[in-house]
């Protein structure tokens, strides 16, 4: 098989790129050493300019690849597919990365199904079978009770998407040098069915609890709406955002896109910290990976103390304010 | 408006055993339920239908035992169900599954919506959605939170992003996968449920499909489950007692001293 390179997708929003194009990168450059094969960030998108595409070089990629139209500022998937599959086609990686993100996991299955090959969604983990060359893919699965690991033996390119935040970008070298080449594409490659008619960003939905170094999370035994001022409180000064359980959200004292767990989001933040949450094997599936993780709970049995570094049984409405207050204390200090 | 919905069953707990030696889902003794995020689908489907006429007919694929999932759907107010399944099915991943539910929803023909869930609770992969979309060419709409307004030959709909929402306009016929946010989940009614008895499922096995056996199940699939592991969830952490005045204090104190200590603060 003469399909070579590691492939990297950046992501982009309005012309700026996201910061899991460098996480991404990390991942492909011990890809690629490994391979002793090149790095190539691929970015579809529009007006990036070229000192973000440096950035790319500067964080381990050997090559970037850059297709930009105006008819590609709006992630359409359909589009995107077929620029994609067309650049698949013609240079033939050998591996391609993707964010595990909303539009990571709706372009990848769209190209991998065109191009028959295997995609392994949301994985944690990337190695390179010794024997074979094979990429190794491992990834949580039935609700983060057990990790998978997957492979592509026959079909190429081998195809993953990586969870947001589960890798940290290089060290930036700008001593690094690297090709940018812009590549033409076929405007007959242009979908004309689904059109973005707008975006709405809300001030309240603003929250993206699967970016956040810091997550503290809400559940039934907040009580009332009203007691989540206490959380954003905590966030705010922590440098977090709020997450919730589901029993939270169906309550309405929070926001779908804040939920925690198997029907909700999977985070990874550096601190969880749970407060009010009994920590059903539902809730656990979302954020039982956190690197560390505190909670705040009245009922010493409860099951989220299992997967607590640090937890303090007791009433909530005496603790948080408290910790507040001291913080408070830190910053002045 | 023809809609077809797509369920999967999954394993009632996630709490599911795994063959090590086939990498597979251990099924038996446990119980199944349509997946969770699948429900979504089907109420939206059936306020389409209450909405602009026309039937709704849920499909899924797996072991004949799956049809309870298609009586359930059916309970729920679905007019047909449909099974498709076959042993040489086994063993199917995203890829091959979306290839043989592609075939099966060319065979039934005329749909305006195709509705799958955000993602399965077991495979927990999102990928068959997009997939099948990909096959059949149909335009296609992701993380699909609302409906705005659909005629026979268009649709808008607004979708989930990471930091807030867009609004998508397309032709149909169209395949969108839904989450949770889009509706609330009806039950099933005794008149549903006693309709679902008498109602006969449509069964398709590979020889009713137009399909490449060779790209079905396991034979059929680009991957492979090379290994399984189960991590271990117990940490083992500090655990304070913030019982009265006293306790409290010292267990803050201890908390911000940890914090401090993981660069928290
Ligand atoms: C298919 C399926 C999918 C699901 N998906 C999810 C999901 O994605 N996310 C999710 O979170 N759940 C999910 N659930 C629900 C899950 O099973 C639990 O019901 C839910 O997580 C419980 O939320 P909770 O911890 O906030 O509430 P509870 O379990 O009621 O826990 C409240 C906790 O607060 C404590 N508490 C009460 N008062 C105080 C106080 N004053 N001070 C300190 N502590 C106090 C109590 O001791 C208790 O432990 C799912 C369930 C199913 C069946
Ligand atoms: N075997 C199946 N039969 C019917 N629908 C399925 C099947 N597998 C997946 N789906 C649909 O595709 C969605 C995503 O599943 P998954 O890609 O497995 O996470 C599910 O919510 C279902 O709507």
């Amino acid at each position: 098989m003469d399909y070579r390179n590691i492939w990297t997708m950046a992501e982009a929003q309005n012309g700026k790129l996201k910061e899991v194009s460098f996480e991404l990168l990390s991942r492909g450059r011990a890809l690629a050493d490994k391979l002793n094969e090149s790095l190539v960030s691929v970015v579809i998108g529009n007006n990036i300019d070229k000192e973000q595409l440096d950035q790319l070089i500067f964080r381990g990629a050997d090559e970037v690849l850059v297709v930009e139209d105006e008819s590609l500022d709006d992630f359409i998937v359909e589009t995107y597919s077929n620029v994609l599959v067309d650049m698949i086609k013609e240079m033939k990686p050998n591996i391609i990365l993707a964010a595990a993100t909303v539009n990571g996991r709706t372009l990848m299955p769209h190209v991998a199904m065109r191009i028959h090959t295997g995609l392994t969604a949301d994985c944690t983990d990337l190695d390179i079978e010794k024997d074979t060359k094979n990429l190794l893919q491992t990834r949580p699965a039935i609700g983060g009770n057990i990790l998978a690991t997957i492979k592509t033996p026959q079909h190429r390119p081998q195809m993953a998407t990586v969870r947001p935040k589960s890798s940290k970008p290089l060290e930036l070298d700008p001593n690094r040098t690297g090709k940018i080449r812009y590549i033409e594409f076929d405007r007959s490659l242009l979908d004309n069915r689904v059109r973005k008619l707008e975006a709405r960003h809300d001030q309240d939905r603003n929250i993206n609890i699967q970016e956040s170094d810091v997550v503290v999370a809400g559940g039934k035994g907040m009580k009332k709406a009203e007691n989540f001022a206490m959380l954003q409180e905590l966030a705010d000064r922590l440098g977090g955002v709020v997450g919730a359980s589901r029993d939270a959200v169906d309550r309405g004292w929070a926001v779908y896109p804040q939920q925690v767990g198997l029907s909700g989001k999977t985070v990874t933040p550096k601190l969880y910290m749970a407060v009010g949450i009994s920590g059903a094997i539902q809730h656990l599936a979302g954020m039982k990976t956190s690197e560390i993780i505190v909670a705040i709970n009245s009922d010493p049995d409860a099951a989220i103390f299992k997967v607590s570094d640090f937890g303090i049984t007791g009433d909530l409405f005496d603790v948080l304010p408290l910790l507040i207050k001291k913080l408070n204390e830190e910053v002045k200090a | 408006m023809d809609i077809i919905v797509l369920i999967k069953q999954v394993p009632e707990t996630s709490n599911v055993k795994m063959d090590p030696n086939t990498g597979t889902m251990v099924r038996d003794g446990v119980e199944s339920i349509i997946n969770p995020l699948d429900l979504y689908a089907i109420e939206v489907g059936l306020q389409l239908k209450e909405e602009h006429g026309g039937k709704v007919t849920a499909v899924t694929m797996g072991p004949p035992s799956a049809s309870k999932a298609l009586k359930e759907a059916i309970a729920m107010g679905c007019d047909e169900g449909v099974l498709i399944t076959d042993r040489k099915f086994a063993g199917s991943d995203t890829w091959s599954t979306a290839y043989i539910l592609s075939a099966a929803i060319k065979k039934i023909g005329n749909y305006d919506i195709v509705l799958a869930g955000e993602r399965a609770t077991d495979g927990d992969t999102g990928q068959v959605g997009p997939n099948i979309a990909a096959c059949l060419d149909l335009p296609l709409g992701t993380y699909i939170s609302r409906i705005d307004k659909t005629d026979c030959d268009k649709i808008i709909v607004e979708r989930l992003l990471e930091e807030g929402y867009e609004k998508l306009e397309m032709p149909l016929p169209a395949l969108l996968t839904v989450v949770k946010e889009i509706s609330f989940p009806r039950l099933p009614t005794l008149r549903g449920k006693q309709r679902a008895k008498k109602t006969e499922l449509i069964v398709f096995s590979a020889e009713n499909l137009e399909l490449d056996e060779n790209l079905t199940g396991l034979r059929g699939s680009p991957t492979r489950v090379v290994k399984i592991e189960s991590p271990k969830v117990m940490r083992n952490g500090i655990m304070l007692s913030a019982k009265d005045e006293d306790q409290l204090e010292d267990a803050v104190n201890k908390l911000v001293e940890f914090l401090k200590t993981k660069e928290i603060i």
